[in-house]
């Protein structure tokens, strides 16, 4: 197999973006994954985000790790750079990418293997940092590539298809992100498109770490299906958009992001609290203890700040200083000299 | 009286200080350095210190020298021991004819001493028992009543010492007066009780010059400030941690933006080395100057990220302050064990470009150089001190700077260019040299985007596992290595007063030391060509010096002969040809051993001519 090219043409009617763009625009190469998986659905669900909020393609960037997720980069974006780097070491590539340019758009792809296992200490440190980011982890307890062995995300009591029952603890990298604190995290069902858009929409409009888990699986879409339980349905606003949906009153909460974006939030269960980390974690075990997976925008921040905040750097991106703003020169150098005698 | 005669030189001698770590002990011993440099006398001093936070032996060793040697020579002429764990060896280690210095309130039987040296004792306890009631007092001010008695002993201007104390504790103001009064407590013991000077003194002259005194690791971070790197990420590891300490202090000082004060840097103390070199590749692959800073178990946890970097092309720079191996070895102590590491770092058939600096005032340089040779090579950059280079104050050549002096971000096709067509394949060889371009990650709407992969891939970085392409592209970077020998530092050479068969290869903080040996060597009637190494890959001029000597020594500090064995696999050479001279056991080399080593060699090369008999 090599590179797979897909057609260039396409409808002259297809509908346009505010920069003229269409869907065709944010498509990449033909996937090569196994037909059906959910990480195709996530893959068209970035695509469709991305053409939604009329993102420049090139001002996106795509960095993966190793496994079957981490090869969907591919499949979207073509007009954006995409770095497949190695397994588990996704968040420390994309961390000095963002340091180096904050003007992009970062998407950090990864799966199960590359977060949960060999790359769980990448996972923790960057979103204790704050790297402004989305986060997919598409998640769905097995890994593909190596053909079928459990991941570290698997249920515990859960049969392989060669018939090995799975007798560890299960991760919830939800739980965890949310501990770590991303200041944005959301967990969905990789075959429900109407709530995995707008959260994906909402998560790249996000400033800070925005952790989301998308569950999908060859194996378990049923079991997902019937033990889903959303805790609330997105409709997500650009800045440019007016309010034009008409919503039930008390059903809804319109959080407004820092670029100005909005998101209405419609409700599902009445007792849920965005903004309370300590309560969402509390929600998420207490249903993940009756075998309940809780969908939707589980936690955000309203105030969150990112690492480059944090480490005070200018506004301009590091890549673009030269040697008048980054060399101190030879009368630095000669005052340093001095000092040293 | 001592048996043997008591040394006398003049600015020409090695004392030794015997502490406990942690003893506050540091700071006076580096004082003394000073001082002896303030009298425009050369110093080179060492810092001899155990893994550990407080209470096992520690050493400072000073070496006087007005000829300028400042490689470590071996031997102790001036002890002064203040440790009693180590006493007995201490002791030991003093020349024939040496002197002992020790804290005498607790006597201590005639057995404990040698009678071939000068012993000299001051009760150090007694004085600050009777002068300071505070038990932390009592031990810091220790430190610099000894200074002080050194000062009568060694004949140091006592001004020099204490304008020296004005200086430490500027902005502490209340300590100068206290620490001035405790040096002259021991100034006043010495020239009361004890005969002043010693046969070894100290005498103001000019032999210092414009020369600055600073650690390598200091000055490399400097180097990458000059450099222009803007993200450094790191994770603390001995005897590198005071290179990324650096690097935060110099940004602190020369990259805040004066109106905005916000940082013209990003440093992050990652949570292990790969996260480190991660970052740094991230930030390299996005166009930024970026470098890490660690030491060899960092370079072998760091290996995968290394042949990632290599293979995709990804600039990056990665200073590696050696220390012994391997594993945790010996963690304090210096070496130039990580070569072959580093020069064939990562799995699969990979080649690295090393340099090697001999002091600060190259590390400075080649630190700067290397975020240059990464962008140009689009390849990692290995900048290889080590713990004596890095962690040691050096008297070093001034660092300079030229500010016409341009930043090579190496070749980067631009939106413009993109624009007009020109063709962009990201591992295309358009000019020869095996060097591609590359664009930024957000550069052109349309054109130039590609995809960045450890994976094969053809010249227009589209994924194959065809064998063609992977031995194109395995051959280009073959011709890009080659490319390499032409643009990094050239090897030194320095000709030997007469024409001789014999050379020597060296390299790195080995450089002071062989200096020295060579006169050494020449004394006992040998001529030896000298060539210092700068870099791998090596310039053709290597090849040429070996095959223009009969036998070649290569002086190395680790037990493999790595950088003899890397010639040999190199540069083709038969290994009979080079004779690996070899000191690891975790001291700096010192001039003796490899004046001993290459003469005994050559005195057995040596043809003696026949008597001839009438």
């Amino acid at each position: 197999m090599t590179y797979l090219a897909k057609p260039k043409f396409h409808h002259p009617d297809l509908p346009k973006n505010e920069l003229g763009y269409t869907h065709r625009d944010y498509e990449g190469t033909v996937s090569t994954l196994c037909a059906g998986c959910g990480h195709d659905s996530i893959t068209a669900a970035i695509i469709q985000s991305c053409f939604e909020l009329s993102i420049e393609p090139h001002r996106v960037a795509k960095i993966s790790g190793i496994g079957c997720s981490s090869k969907t980069p591919t499949y979207f974006l073509g007009n954006s750079h995409g770095f497949n780097s190695v397994h588990g070491r996704m968040p420390s590539v994309l961390t000095g990418a963002n340091l180096a340019n904050r003007d992009l758009i970062y998407l950090g792809v990864s799966g199960d293997g590359d977060s949960a296992s060999i790359g769980l200490g990448q996972f923790a440190h960057c979103l204790r940092r704050g790297v402004n980011m989305v986060y997919i982890v598409e998640n769905n307890g097995v890994y593909g590539l190596t053909k079928g062995q459990f991941s570290a995300t698997a249920d515990r009591g859960s049969k392989s298809k060669r018939g090995f029952i799975n007798t560890d603890n299960s991760i919830d990298l939800v739980a965890m992100a949310l501990q770590l604190g991303a200041s944005f995290v959301a967990r969905s069902f990789s075959g429900d498109k109407h709530q995995l858009v707008p959260i994906i929409k909402a998560a790249i409009a996000h400033k800070g770490a925005a952790f989301n888990n998308h569950t999908g699986s060859t194996k378990s879409f049923d079991f997902v299906r019937e033990h889903n339980e959303a805790v609330n349905r997105l409709d997500f606003i650009s800045s440019r958009m007016p309010i034009e949906v008409k919503y039930d009153p008390g059903t809804v909460e319109v959080v407004e992001q820092h670029d100005g974006s909005k998101i209405a939030l419609r409700k599902l269960a009445a007792d849920y609290e965005l903004h309370d980390r300590t309560a969402a974690l509390g929600f998420l075990q207490h249903h993940a203890a009756k075998g309940q997976i809780v969908t939707g925008l589980l936690y955000m921040d309203k105030e969150s700040e990112d690492l480059h905040a944090h480490l005070r750097t200018v506004e301009a991106p590091l890549n673009i200083l030269g040697e008048s703003e980054l060399c101190p020169g030879q009368e630095a150098l000669e005052k340093f000299n001095a000092s040293l005698r | 009286m001592p048996t043997a005669t008591p040394i006398s030189r003049v600015n020409d001698f090695v004392i030794r200080f015997a502490n406990v770590n942690g003893s506050g002990s540091a700071s006076a011993n580096e004082m003394f350095a000073r001082a002896v440099m303030r009298m425009g006398v050369p110093v080179a001093p060492r810092n001899i210190f155990p893994s550990n936070i407080q209470g096992l032996p520690t050493w400072y060793e000073v070496r006087v020298s007005a000829a300028g040697h400042l490689g470590a020579r071996g031997g102790t002429d001036l002890m002064v021991a203040m440790n009693p764990q180590t006493f007995d060896r201490d002791i030991a280690g003093v020349e024939p004819g040496g002197y002992l210095f020790y804290d005498c309130t607790k006597p201590l039987p005639p057995s404990k001493f040698r009678d071939d040296i000068t012993v000299i004792g001051v009760p150090l306890t007694a004085i600050c028992n009777r002068e300071y009631t505070d038990p932390r007092q009592r031990q810091l001010f220790k430190n610099i009543i000894y200074i002080g008695a050194l000062t009568a002993l060694l004949d140091i201007e006592v001004a020099v010492v204490e304008k020296l104390i004005g200086e430490q504790y500027k902005g502490k103001d209340k300590l100068i007066e206290p620490n001035i009064k405790a040096l002259h407590i021991g100034r006043d013991y010495a020239i009361l009780n004890l005969q002043c000077p010693l046969g070894i003194r100290l005498k103001r002259t000019n032999a210092v010059g414009d020369r600055i005194f600073i650690e390598g690791n200091s000055a490399a971070a400097l180097g990458a400030v000059y450099g222009g790197a803007t993200v450094c990420a790191w994770y603390p590891i001995t005897p590198s941690s005071s290179l990324a300490d650096a690097f935060t202090r110099h940004c602190a000082k020369l990259r805040i933006d004066s109106a905005t004060k916000q940082a013209k840097y990003a440093i992050i103390q990652a949570e292990d080395e790969l996260a480190s070199i991660g970052i740094v590749i991230g930030a390299g692959w996005n166009g930024a100057r970026a470098f890490t800073a660690t030491s060899g178990p960092g370079i072998s946890l760091m290996q995968e990220f290394i042949g990632l970097a290599y293979f995709a092309e990804i600039p990056s720079v990665l200073f590696d302050v050696q220390r012994a191996g391997p594993s945790t070895g010996m963690p304090t102590r210096t070496q130039q064990c990580d070569i072959i590491s580093c020069a064939y770092a990562s799995h699969g058939d990979t080649k690295h470009v090393l340099l090697f600096p001999e002091d600060p005032s190259e590390s400075f340089e080649f630190g700067a150089q290397a975020f240059d040779l990464a962008d140009r090579l689009q390849t990692p950059i290995f900048v290889m001190l080590d713990l004596d280079i890095g962690m040691n104050h050096h008297l070093s050549k001034p660092l300079v700077w030229d500010d016409k002096r341009r930043y090579d971000r190496g070749k980067v096709m631009t939106a413009a260019e993109l624009e007009a067509g020109k063709d962009f394949g990201r591992y295309l060889d358009v000019d020869g040299d095996g060097i591609p371009y590359r664009t930024y990650p957000g550069t052109h709407p349309t054109k130039g985007s590609f995809f960045t992969r450890g994976t094969s891939r053809d010249r227009y970085a589209r994924y194959t596992e065809e064998g063609a392409p992977y031995v194109d592209n395995m051959q280009r970077l073959v011709r890009k290595f080659d490319t390499a020998k032409d643009l990094v530092p050239r090897p030194l050479i320095a000709a030997a007063s007469k024409p001789t068969k014999y050379g020597v290869i060296y390299f790195g903080s080995t450089s002071p030391a062989m200096d020295e040996a060579i006169h050494m060597i020449e004394a006992r009637g040998h001529a030896l060509d000298r060539m210092r190494v700068r870099a791998f890959p090596f310039h053709s001029s290597v090849n040429s010096f070996v095959a223009d000597h009969d036998f070649v020594f290569v002086v190395e500090q680790n037990r493999d002969a790595q950088l003899r064995s890397l010639i040999v696999n190199e540069c083709g050479i038969d290994p009979v040809r080079l004779v690996p001279i070899l000191h690891y056991d975790g001291t700096p080399i010192t001039a003796r051993f490899i004046a001993k080593a290459i003469g005994d060699h050559l005195d057995q090369l040596k043809v003696k001519p026949m008597k001839v008999t009438s």
